[in-house]
């Protein structure tokens, strides 16, 4: 199978737009890269893009509705709006601690979703 | 009238009022007080829920809310004073300090020094001049920020966000994320003012378009936000007549820049410089009254609040020495001039000798995006050195070290700084 596809390199602020050919689940070439990191990221973000998502939780009886959180590591990209759907399905009850964990293991990433600030009771 | 006294008066309890604190306190000051008008301490960054803050600071990505637990938590070990719910009405250019709050009334603060970190707020419609229907549903980016991440509510179902910066490509991701469709990012500019990473995480990876030279010409709708004209803009910015077209929407954030928040500053008598907007400053990030201090957005917009901390630290440690009067002037005085291609330089000026001082940062932003750029910095007509930089982009601050012993034996007294094209 072949592939063809623009993929920009987010490694330095250059922000190099990289041509990637994929024959057979392998990398065949890259262009357009200005440094070998290029590469490195093509691969990474062709076969595993991940991201670190930050969003906010319910929180019951605390000083604001809602409490800041992210996925403590990235998770894969393709699971960033599930996600999001199941974090608001949480409603926490205040006081809440920088770092508690609002979900363990989400979607069986094993990366825990995290409180990102203390938030004090009403 | 309530009266009250303190060595330092710091307004503004963002990241810049707390690292410029805590830097005082190390530094000796024990008698210090920060007041914000805000519930709470942390500024911006509380709303500022995403993660990319840190990195050049702690070496680690963390989001703005982690960020600013970090320098509250370093303020409350060391037991200094916060006035929170307080509103700075006035700084005099003698350091009397009048507030209120509703605990204690009106305030009279007698301080022997003060340090200006009120930050910055966003521009509005009608600083843009946006002409159409006053309908609800127009809001600011950091407005709609505020909304979201830390009140719970939605400002609209279905956006266009003008304005490409950081925030407005933040704001994209984040609503998308909540469930609203965003139509579009539109840009004036032929080139975003926002990250490459930011373009590509926050817009590409859910198929958001960004369209670059276009702007919106006018609002339509009669309570609520219908939809908006958008047309193509020339070289010179102006609408294309014929290329304009709608977007149906009842959400419109505007996120088309940030001012310095300087109404206190300028009560004061302290001058601003007109391309920051901010004050004018020495290294030490005095103003130019004795013993008034300014950092962060209030002096010029940051894009990394990791800067914001550095320049602060600077700020606080300076109202230090000034407070135990350990500021000597220099004999001669050095300006800092932006030359080709550069925005602005901030200091604008070198006045002062501190001991043990290995060198004076300069932070500028370049004029224009530019490839393979190299930056001189001129002693009047001499080379002093010259930097390579693969990529300039006005979006990103540049940092230049002028070591001390180049600054002793400059012959001028001036230090240009100018990005010329292609290394020599
Ligand atoms: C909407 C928005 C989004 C941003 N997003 C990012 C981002 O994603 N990444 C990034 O690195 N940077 C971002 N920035 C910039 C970043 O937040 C700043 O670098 C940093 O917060 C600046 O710190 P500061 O302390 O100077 O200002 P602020 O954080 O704005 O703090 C100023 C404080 O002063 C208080 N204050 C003002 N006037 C008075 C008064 N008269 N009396 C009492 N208190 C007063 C305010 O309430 C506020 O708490 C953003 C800025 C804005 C406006
Ligand atoms: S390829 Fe190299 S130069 Fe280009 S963006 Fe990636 S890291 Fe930067």
């Amino acid at each position: 199978m072949e592939d063809k596809v623009m993929i920009t390199c987010v490694s330095c602020p250059m922000g190099c737009d990289l041509n990637v050919e994929v024959i057979d689940e392998e990398i065949k070439k890259v262009e357009g890269n200005r440094c070998p990191r290029g590469v490195e990221y093509a691969k990474a973000e062709y076969f595993n893009p991940t991201r670190v998502l930050p969003t906010t939780a319910k929180v019951k009886g605390g000083i604001l509705p809602l409490v800041p959180v992210k996925t403590a590591k990235p998770i894969p990209k393709g699971l960033l709006e599930k996600a999001m759907r199941e974090i608001a399905k949480v409603e926490l009850e205040a006081p809440v601690k920088l770092g508690d964990i609002v979900i363990k293991n989400v979607l069986d990433t094993g990366v825990d979703v995290v409180a990102t600030r203390d938030l004090a009771k009403k | 009238m309530n009266k009250q006294s303190y060595d330092l008066v710091v307004v503004g309890g963002g990241p810049a009022g707390l690292a410029a604190a805590q830097e005082a306190y190390d530094q000796g000051v024990r008698d210090i007080l920060i007041m914000e008008r805000d519930f709470e301490l942390g500024g911006i960054l509380q709303q500022c829920i995403h993660n990319g803050f840190g990195l050049h600071f702690f070496g680690e990505e963390l989001t703005g809310p982690e960020y600013a637990q970090r320098f509250m938590e370093k303020v409350a070990e060391r037991g200094i004073d916060i006035k929170l719910d307080t509103m700075v009405l006035e700084v005099t250019p003698d350091k009397k300090v009048y507030a209120v709050n509703s605990k204690e009334g009106m305030l009279e603060i007698d301080a022997k020094a003060v340090v200006m970190a009120m930050g910055c707020r966003e521009r509005t419609r009608e600083a843009i001049g946006i002409p159409g229907s006053r309908v609800a549903g127009v809001f600011s980016a950091g407005t709609a920020q505020r909304y979201i991440n830390m009140e719970g509510y939605m400002p609209g179902k279905k956006v266009v966000i003008l304005g490409s910066g950081d925030i407005g490509l933040i704001m994209a991701r984040r609503m998308h994320l909540e469930g609203a469709e965003v139509e579009a990012v539109l840009e004036l500019l032929p080139f975003s003012g926002g990250l490459t990473r930011n373009i590509v995480q926050c817009l590409d990876d859910f198929d958001i378009p960004l369209r670059l030279s276009q702007t919106v010409t006018r609002i339509h709708g009669k309570e609520r936000l219908e939809g908006v004209s958008v047309a193509k803009v020339d070289k010179n910015l102006k609408p294309i007549p014929g290329s304009e077209y709608y977007i149906e929407c009842d959400t419109l954030l505007l996120s088309v820049g940030l001012i310095p928040e300087n109404e206190l500053s300028v009560a004061a008598g302290i001058e601003l410089a007109s391309v920051t907007g901010g004050p004018i400053v020495n290294e030490c990030r005095e103003t130019n009254i004795n013993g008034i201090f300014a950092c962060g957005n209030v002096l010029h917009v940051h894009d990394l609040v990791d800067y914001v901390t550095e320049e602060s630290k600077l700020a606080g440690k300076a109202a230090a020495l000034y407070l135990q009067d350990k500021i000597v002037k220099r004999d001669k005085e050095i300006n800092i001039i932006a030359g080709d291609n550069i925005g602005y330089i901030v200091p604008h000026k070198i006045t002062e000798k501190i001991e043990e001082r290995k060198r004076v940062d300069l932070y500028m932003r370049g004029k224009r995006p530019m490839e393979n750029a190299q930056i001189l910095v001129m002693d009047g007509d001499k080379k002093l050195f010259a930097k390579k930089e693969r990529f300039v982009k006005p979006a990103e601050m540049i940092s230049i070290p002028l070591p001390e012993k180049m600054i002793e034996q400059l012959e001028g007294s001036t230090v240009e700084v100018k990005i010329v094209e292609g290394g020599e």
